[in-house]
């Protein structure tokens, strides 16, 4: 799980995010201007929304990291940003897998994008209906994204779907059939399936669990930490529920108005939270 | 008055861990103490130099739904020597868990140093150490007891011990990490019944006693107990302080918070008292 050999003082992060920002709107003078006074995050001269205000976070080979923050913090937003299905205004991202972590992802071309969001990052949305094809079936939808990074066989493409289907607990005799006919819990397997197909090395996962039931909520965390000890994967863990963060994350970030408030390992956030909304959000846990 | 014990307890006999070893046959093997040795062997400890040695640290609590702040400790300094063992004792709500909760980071120290000597890291302030090592420090050189089982859900008990054997020494030797699984099980006569359940069922103290062997397994340099012996029945307790004088013997360092001082006799090579927040 922990990398000994690499951890400590001069390991290399294997998903770095510097200064990123989203803003919808174009700003002014005011806004955007350092240390601007918003009405939380929206510019009062211009009406500017700043979802996401200079986030800076480093996520370790194997590492869970957690993003916790009420709805409209920015968190998905963030994800967006990420996973290129929203262009971030400033900042820089580099991956390790990508490139040694020279890049700059957000100068890629439209291809290059595509090839990391194939082989770099596994994305699970929090509506299945934005990762899979509801009308393909399962292994389809696997193989959608293999051959999307380049595989051609069909015996590999369907013998690594059925691998991930198992491995999610979808029975095989199911794989044929589309994800529609499945409950919320099986969509979301399919779905962390199919982000797993091309054994990205960074997975991103934005509110994995909310709307599932409890025993669905703790099968999928079950597969996460499993996938997390199996395949050494980095995760970002976006979730409003301080329960995920707190089962799953080994450090989390605050976020509130699109800002990072605070940061820490995951039990002192908890349990010595120093910002007066991170107290506020614990205290609110059940 | 802090200081004084300070300087006390930095004065203690030193025991030599290598010979302590040879004393009694250790059911688990440590790998506590070849970690301690600098493999170029440039970096030799003095006898005097401390393990963890903690200066002027405060910790205060900013409750900002009642805009107040309530202090935890306070100008807290003392010095551990490797293979020591140091008590604090006290009432409730003196600070004592505070301190401990510093060195292991669940809180965020305030003031002062915590310096640590690390095997991978050297000298370390553990007051200003990055997250990514106190996550390392965590998972190879310190350990922490505290009364509540602090494991994940859905874990069997012997997964949760097996797990943090595996942990801290590696993959590679699966079965000895099982045989030592096994052996830590019974020795704090955790039924074999149990062994295959979620201990969400268990009673206080069988949380308890899997908590301090998921802890012990891992030989850690340095092991925080915050009151182990809390909700332990009399034979309990003896089975924890058998294990803690194994791992003494075997030069384990320790830091233990215990309600009752009885525990600790014979035990302590230093202790001190708190009150309000102060060393007295």
């Amino acid at each position: 799980m922990l990398d000994e050999q690499r951890f400590g003082a001069d390991e290399t992060p294997c998903l770095s995010v510097r200064h990123l920002s989203k803003r919808f709107g174009a700003g002014c003078s005011h806004c955007l201007e350092p240390g601007a006074q918003l009405n939380r995050n929206v510019c009062p001269r211009c009406g500017t929304v700043h979802a996401v205000r200079d986030v800076s976070l480093e996520v370790f080979p194997g590492e869970i990291v957690g993003v916790v923050g009420e709805s409209g913090s920015g968190k998905s937003t963030f994800m967006k940003c990420l996973f290129f299905d929203e262009e971030a205004t400033e900042g820089e991202v580099r991956a390790l897998p990508y490139d040694g972590g020279a890049a700059n992802l957000l100068d890629l071309s439209p291809q290059q994008r595509r090839a990391v969001r194939n082989t770099v990052f596994g994305m699970v949305y929090q509506n299945p209906y934005l990762g899979l094809r509801m009308d393909f079936s399962s292994l389809s939808n696997i193989a959608e994204q293999m051959i999307a990074a380049g595989s051609r066989s069909v015996g590999v493409m369907r013998g690594r779907g059925e691998e991930l289907l198992t491995r999610v607990n979808i029975p095989l005799t199911r794989a044929a059939e589309p994800p529609r006919n499945f409950s919320g819990g099986m969509q979301q397997r399919v779905q962390i399936a199919k982000a797993l197909s091309n054994n990205p090395p960074i997975l991103l996962l934005d509110e994995v669990t909310t709307g599932l039931d409890l025993s669905v909520q703790a099968a999928v965390l079950d597969l996460i930490q499993q996938i997390r000890r199996d395949f050494n994967v980095s995760m970002l863990v976006v979730s409003h529920d301080l329960g995920v963060i707190r089962m799953l994350a080994d450090r989390t970030l605050v976020m509130l108005d699109g800002r990072v408030i605070e940061s820490g390992l995951t039990d002192q956030i908890l349990e010595d939270p120093q910002h007066a909304y991170t107290q506020q959000l614990v205290y609110s846990l059940l | 008055m802090a200081e004084a014990l300070c300087s006390k307890a930095g004065i203690g006999i030193r025991r030599d861990p290598a010979d302590a070893c040879e004393q009694s046959e250790p059911c688990f093997r440590s790998r506590a103490l070849p970690r301690t040795q600098d493999p170029s062997g440039t970096r030799e400890r003095s006898a005097a130099a401390p393990l963890l040695q903690i200066e002027g640290l405060s910790k205060s609590f900013l409750l900002h739904r009642v805009s107040r702040r309530v202090q935890g400790c306070q100008d807290i300094a003392f010095s551990i020597e490797p293979g020591q063992f140091v008590g604090i004792t006290g009432r409730s709500g003196s600070g004592k868990s505070t301190i401990l909760r510093c060195i292991w980071r669940t809180n965020l120290p305030e003031r002062g140093r915590i310096l640590y000597d690390s095997a991978r890291f050297g000298m370390l302030d553990l007051a200003q150490a990055t997250q990514r090592q106190m996550l390392y420090l965590r998972a190879y050189e310190l350990g922490y007891v505290s009364q509540f089982l602090n494991a994940l859900p859905r874990q069997t008990a012997y997964d949760i011990v097996l797990k943090s054997a595996l942990e801290t020494h590696g993959t590679a030797d699966r079965p000895r990490a099982e045989r030592e699984t096994e052996r830590m099980l019974r020795h704090f006569d955790l039924d074999e019944n149990l062994w295959e359940l979620y201990p969400r069922t268990f009673s206080g103290g069988e949380k308890l006693r899997l908590n301090i062997a998921a802890a012990m397994i891992k030989h850690p340099r340095l092991l925080l107990l915050d009151e182990p012996t809390a909700s332990l029945d009399n034979a309990s307790k003896l089975k924890v302080r058998t294990l803690i004088e194994q791992l003494k013997a075997e030069g384990t360092t320790m830091l233990g918070i215990f309600h009752d001082l009885e525990f600790m006799e014979g035990l302590c090579d230093h202790e001190f008292n708190m009150q309000e927040g102060m060393m007295v």
